[in-house]
């Protein structure tokens, strides 16, 4: 039944979503089951059993090298872009498995988008068409449909009143906070389910991270949204749902501990998240 | 450690207990960097004196051979004065046009393919032939396609055949430029156009190639500009020819291949005739270096 959603064009969708479309499809749930990764012959994460609630904030954190960018790259299939990259286990997208046999990378990626750590807008495109680079790339759109996308996304992203009348301008022409938020505008425009962040206030000074968060709590509304941040502070602001991971003496990351941001932060259950929240580790 | 820091510090002092350039050690050293300095600067005087040398040469002998017959009319038999050398700038065209359409694609085709798919041995086989096909000399290329060619298909001297040859000489210059640039475009503009949702083959296409599309347009010029000054090949295929043509499957005049005839002969008016082409030969493949140079500096991507 989802195998035949991954296949409707995104035409569709977009057209569905300019006609008042049903709430209940977005904010998909994931899950993934005894999830491990590969990067050629070293294991990088394993047995991961993590939960992704609908139209909630879950956010992956730990000390580096745990393994947190691996774990969110392979929810939306982009681990396997590394050469010798390969996975186990299941990543169910509503109880499809997203690696079953039949299922198309690129689709899957159209239903869960990513947003990097650093902001990367295509640099020989305007900001319009990076905005509508994922559009045009796919389908055959009309003008004024293109139009109408591109101004929902980017008011999506919190950035149209800052950008509608240079629409024509260089997307680097922004600075790294807004450049961050056309990202999200562009990754939004293909009407995704998921949104997974990776990190993606790092690159940015606090004011612009600020934005983003306030951006993130009020796309939670709509989307289903995973971050991964090295900030337990930015954690304990925007997330809904914790999960912490690990990486132990072999360096391969698992998933320690995971629940609602509240308990996580205050009560958690196992000893190596208590010391690693108040410092003693990581 | 102090011991040692202050005796070293006493060392480069000397007897005085100032630092002001009183040391002889200090000045020897000022005057061996002195030294260098110049002799630097001198080896590239005499390098680019070289070249202005040159240039202005061909400037001065061949200006005066320039006028409107020289661009238009055919060249005229033995002993008469006048003509010039308009078939062969025509030639010149036609066949780079040629070589450029068999050329280009095939050699932008294969640097996408060895940036971005080319992994093993494979790749690592077509990265070595294409520098073995780079490293050619010339005039190799142009025997193999004579003998491919002119002694064979086609059977006769032809602007085909001297295409072809340009062709081969044009590949792994593009190919080996458009890898490059390819390389340059950082990788998370790949991943952002994946993450997406867009195929690979798209994203390539439509996201990568684009940026680097100042240094591929740069490469291609300078494969054209540098095809465009070949002559041996073309002595070996496409022969040369007094009269305006469009046949392919004829001899055709080339600009570099007219200058050497007329070098070769014993008229003066012939050799200033050489000159003349000299000069526009250097003048455009010259021009179209320098304009691509200007052009990609400008519109390469600050990311």
């Amino acid at each position: 039944m989802f195998l035949r959603a991954l296949a409707e064009p995104v035409l569709s969708r977009a057209e569905a979503n300019g006609a008042n479309v049903d709430a209940e499809t977005k904010g998909r749930s994931m899950r993934t089951e005894s999830l491990s990764a590969w990067y050629g012959n070293t294991l990088a994460i394993r047995g991961v059993n993590l939960t992704v609630s609908p139209r909630a904030i879950t956010a992956i954190i730990g000390p580096s090298g745990c393994g947190k960018s691996t774990l969110i790259r392979c929810l939306n299939r982009m681990h396997e872009v590394v050469d010798g990259a390969r996975v186990s286990g299941r990543v169910l997208l509503d109880g499809e498995d997203i690696y079953g046999p039949e299922v198309d990378p690129v689709r899957v990626r159209r239903l869960v988008g990513m947003v990097f750590q650093k902001p990367n807008p295509f640099p020989m495109m305007s900001i319009y068409d990076n905005v509508a680079a994922g559009l045009k790339l796919n389908a055959a759109l009309g003008r004024a449909e293109l139009d109408s996308v591109v101004e929902q996304s980017l008011r999506a992203a919190a950035l149209w009143d800052e950008v509608k009348d240079k629409l024509k301008e260089s997307g680097a022409s922004l600075s790294g906070g807004q450049q961050q938020r056309l990202c999200i505008a562009r990754a939004l425009a293909v009407q995704p389910e998921i949104i997974l962040m990776d990190e993606p206030c790092s690159a940015l000074d606090p004011v612009a991270t600020y934005k983003i968060e306030e951006l993130m709590v009020a796309l939670k509304e709509e989307y289903t949204i995973v971050i991964v941040t090295h900030n337990m502070q930015q954690a304990s602001r925007v997330a809904d749902y914790v999960a912490f991971m690990l990486a132990g003496d072999e360096r391969i990351g698992e998933l320690i501990e995971y629940g609602e941001t509240g308990q996580v932060f205050t009560n958690p259950r196992d000893k190596r998240t208590e010391d690693y929240l108040t410092g003693r580790s990581g | 450690m102090m011991a040692i820091g202050r005796a070293v510090l006493s060392e480069a002092r000397g007897p005085c207990s100032s630092v002001r350039v009183r040391d002889p050690r200090l000045r020897r050293r000022q005057a061996i960097s002195g030294l260098m300095s110049g002799l630097v600067a001198l080896s590239t005087v005499i390098a680019v004196g070289a070249l202005l040398l040159v240039l202005g040469y061909v400037v001065v002998k061949g200006a005066p051979a320039l006028n409107w017959a020289f661009f238009t009319e055919r060249p005229l038999p033995f002993g008469e004065v006048g003509g010039g050398v308009g078939p062969a700038l025509m030639g010149t065209v036609y066949m780079l046009a040629i070589a450029g359409v068999m050329g280009i694609p095939l050699g932008v085709g294969t640097g996408i393919y060895l940036a971005e798919y080319g992994r093993g041995r494979f790749a690592s086989a077509v990265r070595f032939a294409i520098d073995l096909v780079a490293g050619l000399p010339s005039i190799v290329v142009g025997v193999f396609v004579w003998a491919l060619l002119v002694r064979n298909v086609i059977g006769q001297y032809s602007a085909l055949a001297g295409a072809m040859a340009l062709a081969i000489i044009m590949v792994p210059l593009v190919s080996r430029t458009v890898e490059e640039m390819l390389r340059l475009v950082p990788d998370s503009l790949r991943e952002a156009a994946l993450a997406l949702g867009i195929p690979r083959w798209k994203a390539i296409l439509r996201v990568v190639v684009p940026t680097a599309r100042a240094g591929v347009v740069t490469g291609v010029v300078l494969a054209l500009a540098r095809a465009g000054g070949e002559t041996a090949p073309l002595l070996l295929t496409a022969l040369g020819n007094q009269f305006f043509s469009i046949d392919p499957l004829a001899p055709m005049a080339s600009l570099p291949v007219q200058i050497y005839t007329y070098a070769m002969s014993p008229y003066e008016d012939w050799h200033a005739k050489a000159w003349g082409g000299a000069l526009v030969l250097v003048a455009v493949l010259g021009a179209m270096s320098l304009l691509v140079r200007l052009v990609g500096k400008r519109q390469t991507p600050r990311s």
